[in-house]
């Protein structure tokens, strides 16, 4: 019985979703609320997604700013990680808590500091101007660079805390060890705590680029205009054209896409 | 070398924050450039009724969604940590898990097939707003609340439970007594975790609202379409304030706790 | 022989607490010394400060004559067996055994070929390519002691090496480690807080007491002739008996109602303390009181021990003695008057 509760609602609020996806990526389009006919079955989206060569590069370069993301967010946080796992007691879970707090900001918040700090008339451009380094602002917002600062920005705690969790589990003593038998600090890290952190590693890579991989806010606020991603496409496929077919048959390629990273990471997870 | 890198990244992820929030106090009305001290920002904020407006449907949807979600997710935690083997283990397994994976692109436009669906099919809901909201985001909520309680009950000792049931209590004063006073903490944490997603969600609520339900991120993210203004700073400086407002009682609320854990082991020992 | 290890007045603190104070040791090559002592004894702290996890606050720490001051663990003469063995999760038995002769780059041959060896010493040829969470307990602790002695060190540091084994194992395994020193020739440095173990395996046993070492001696002597009341106590729990000597040699002792004859010349009034071992007392029902040497008393308790009895006297004088009676004599029943007697020689003079 107190299992049939939670159940029905996964079925309802899960399964079922998922399972509509399917079904009205396959739909005919149709004049109304909602735009589509149930219960028929149509090509037209599938035909759309083909012959239109911006979808096929807005998947492949959603997949290449996630995986930039995700490495550059692994960089970061590794030795951030080891720092934390690596500071005294005390101090841990006042480090801890300053990489969190920024989650408790509020995200569009965070992201409009971005604008901010780097439209043309923003403080940056201001600061740079000010020094005399540059002589008229230069054109740092809706480039490439901007968006993954922001999506970087976004995503670096999500790679700090696993590896945090992970580095700190691991036994000191294995490192003594290996000191022990004539290991250098370099060689230490390089045979025991690269190795064994290398799980966490992975969990924190594929936790920043799963979610990235169908980021929509960042690219729209700080991107360039081209940079048309699938969370985009998704978004104007569903607002601007009132497209759902379309909108849902993008949604489920990602899906299926995101199928093999999703399947890593959860036996990551549930690896004992 | 490792600490540096810690300092950087801190660096990092505080510096728009920090800067965000000191602007907030400028007179200036460009963002981000100092014109003199001034708390106007902040009375323009307070005479925004349509900004109050949004904040107080954004947090009365926050606070349902989260407990709903804490409930669900309890129940999820629960039947995942404890209920070894039953039919539909696997799909119930990983449809626990599904939405902490799903873009939100795909959870927003599939939560709102199911309600277009539901209203074909049930009349119900009757329109979209903070409602279907509030679901959307019990469903994100309760798969976090999910991971946080079945890791905690995981950890527990069963003989605890074992020895209560052999004192003469019933499985409902076990739990009531061992069990939920051992996972109240895994369950307020689940809560504030469901709490802020709510607050902080645009896209989901953005699929699943409509025109009666603009929540705060909805409402900001419209704005920050237009353009930027020191009005958004101000509420900034808010949120922070109130974060960490939250974020001392919790840590008073801890401490108390672990002071009086620790006489409690001092006397035993 | 020449001395291999040498500590010199080495001090250690832990914020408040002083671990290690102003401890002397010296050890000779191929020599295996036992560190006993209670826990907060300071003797693993000791061994990390030798293997140079800990650097010492005052002291010399000699290994070959060499000041070890910041020199770090990888450059030391010596390698540690560690209490949980530290073995690497992720690499084979094989690999974790080469760990240490890949550090040195030695060709990939001679580390096969040196590794095959090692595991071979210990029966241990057919695990080579199992992960250490594939062994059972005591093929982990052989694995972690073939890792440190394939590097062929000079000095063996050992924490607690058999704590982890069930007490079955522990004598086999105990043995299984002297024979490899001895086959080996490297010193070994056990920790222990288990005195049969010192006393089995070690040829010297250094006893250590809040950071000092109180007494370093062969088993034997230091079973025989503790040197202070907290050795006597440690090892096999002797009865202390305190008196005040008499000009006739004889030492008189209120407590227990009895007076013993001293082997040792103690200057008349001075206050002083013996040791009375449990197994060098006899005990018969009351007969005549020797005038030297024995006592009557109540026997309280009788606890069966498989060798024998281990019986408690409460003496005329208030203090309760603990008396060990062999399997094949018969034991009064609880609360019947007894008669103890012990020859001269079990009478050892602590030093205090």
């Amino acid at each position: 019985m107190l299992r049939a509760i939670p159940f029905g609602w996964l079925l309802a609020f899960v399964a079922v979703p998922c399972l509509l996806l399917l079904v009205i990526a396959f739909a005919a389009l149709a004049e109304g609320v909602p735009p589509f006919a149930w219960g028929s079955l149509s090509l037209e989206a599938l035909i759309t997604l083909t012959e239109d060569g911006f979808y096929l590069a807005a998947f492949l370069r959603s997949l290449r700013v996630a995986f930039i993301t995700a490495a550059l967010c692994l960089a970061l946080a590794f030795p951030m990680a080891l720092a934390l796992a690596r500071a005294p007691a005390r101090w841990q879970p006042v480090l801890v808590l300053a990489v969190l707090l920024p989650f408790w900001t509020g995200f569009l918040l965070r992201m409009a500091a971005w604008v901010g700090l780097l439209r043309d008339q923003g403080w940056l451009n201001g600061v740079l101007l000010a020094l005399g380094v540059i002589e008229e602002p230069l054109p740092l917002l809706y480039s490439s660079g901007a968006m993954l600062l922001g999506m970087v920005h976004a995503y670096l705690p999500f790679a700090v805390l696993p590896l945090y969790a992970t580095l700190l589990r691991l036994d000191r003593g294995l490192e003594e060890a290996a000191a022990d038998l004539g290991a250098g600090r370099f060689t230490v890290f390089r045979t025991i705590t690269l190795p064994l952190a290398a799980p966490g590693a992975a969990a924190a890579f594929l936790l920043v680029f799963i979610p990235a991989a169908g980021e929509y806010v960042v690219p729209e606020m700080l991107g360039p205009p081209e940079a048309q991603l699938v969370g985009r496409a998704v978004w104007g496929a569903f607002f601007q054209d009132r497209d759902w077919p379309l909108a849902c048959l993008l949604a489920v390629l990602l899906l299926a896409v995101l199928v093999l990273p999703i399947r890593l990471f959860q036996r990551l997870e549930t690896r004992p | 070398m490792s600490r540096l890198m810690l300092a950087l990244g801190l660096g990092f992820l505080w510096l728009p924050i920090l800067l965000l929030v000191g602007y907030a106090f400028s007179a200036s009305a460009i963002p981000f450039q100092w014109g003199g001290f001034s708390l106007r920002w902040f009375a323009a904020l307070a005479a925004d009724e349509r900004l109050l407006e949004a904040a107080w449907l954004s947090l009365r949807i926050a606070l349902g969604a989260a407990t709903l979600a804490t409930l669900l997710g309890g129940l999820v935690g629960w039947v995942l940590a404890r209920q070894r083997a039953f039919r539909g283990r696997a799909l119930f397994g990983a449809l626990a898990g599904a939405p902490l994976v799903l873009p939100e692109v795909v959870t927003g436009l599939s939560l709102l097939l199911t309600f277009v669906a539901l209203q074909g099919l049930l009349g119900w809901p009757t329109e979209r707003g903070a409602t279907t909201v509030l679901l959307a985001h019990a469903t994100l909520g309760a798969a976090y609340a999910a991971v946080v309680v079945q890791s905690r009950l995981s950890q527990l000792d069963r003989g605890l439970e074992e020895a209560a049931a052999d004192l003469g209590a019933s499985p409902a004063q076990v739990f009531r007594t061992i069990t939920l006073p051992q996972i109240a903490p895994a369950l307020a944490a689940a809560w504030l975790l469901a709490f802020t997603l709510s607050l902080d969600d645009v896209v989901v609520a953005s699929f699943v609202s409509g025109p009666a339900g603009t929540t705060l991120p909805m409402l900001l993210f419209s704005r920050l379409r237009l353009g930027l203004t020191p009005e958004i700073n101000a509420l900034g400086a808010a949120i922070l304030a109130l974060a960490a407002l939250a974020l001392g009682l919790a840590a008073a609320m801890l401490h108390r706790h672990s002071s009086h854990s620790g006489r409690d082991r001092g006397k035993a020992g | 022989m020449s001395v291999l290890l040498a500590l010199e007045g080495v001090s250690k603190r832990f914020g408040a607490t002083l671990a290690l104070d102003g401890l002397s040791l010296a050890m000779e090559r191929g020599e295996f010394v036992a560190l006993l002592g209670g826990s907060g004894s300071g003797k693993s702290t000791l061994l990390r400060v030798i293997a140079g996890f800990e650097a010492p606050e005052a002291g010399r720490v000699l290994l070959d004559g060499a000041d070890q001051a910041g020199v770090p663990p990888q450059a030391r003469p010596c390698a540690m067996v560690f209490q949980n063995y530290a073995l690497f999760p992720h690499l084979s038995v094989f690999d974790n055994v080469a760990y240490g002769l890949r550090r040195e780059g030695l060709p990939k041959l001679d580390i096969a070929a040196r590794v095959g060896q090692a595991l071979a010493m210990v029966g241990l040829e057919a695990m080579a390519g199992r992960r250490p969470h594939q062994l059972s307990g005591g093929q982990r602790q052989r694995v972690a002691l073939v890792r440190a002695l394939v590097k062929r060190p000079p000095l063996v540091l050992l924490d607690e090496p058999l704590g982890a084994l069930d007490a079955g194992l522990r004598e086999a395994t105990g043995q299984e480690l002297r024979a490899l020193q001895r086959a080996t020739g490297s010193a070994f440095v056990m920790v222990t807080h288990d005195q049969a173990e010192a006393l089995a395996l070690a040829d010297r046993v250094a006893v250590l007491e809040a950071g000092r070492l109180v007494q370093c001696a062969p088993p034997q002597e230091l079973y025989e002739s503790p040197a202070t009341r907290f050795v006597a106590g440690f090892l096999g729990g002797a009865n202390v008996l305190e008196g005040v000597a008499g000009t006739d040699g004889l030492l008189h002792c209120p407590a227990a109602g009895c007076t013993l004859r001293l082997t040792t010349l103690v200057p008349p009034g001075s206050r002083a303390a013996v040791a009375l071992r449990a197994e060098r007392i006899t005990l018969s029902a009351e007969g005549e009181l020797p005038p030297e040497n024995a006592a009557t008393g109540v026997l309280r308790g009788v606890t069966y021990q498989g060798a024998g009895w281990l019986c408690t006297v409460a003496l005329a004088g208030g203090q309760t003695l603990r008396v060990q009676v062999p399997a094949d004599r018969a034991v009064p029943p609880p609360g019947v008057p007894v008669l103890l007697e012990w020859p001269v020689a079990a009478n050892i003079l602590l030093a205090e």
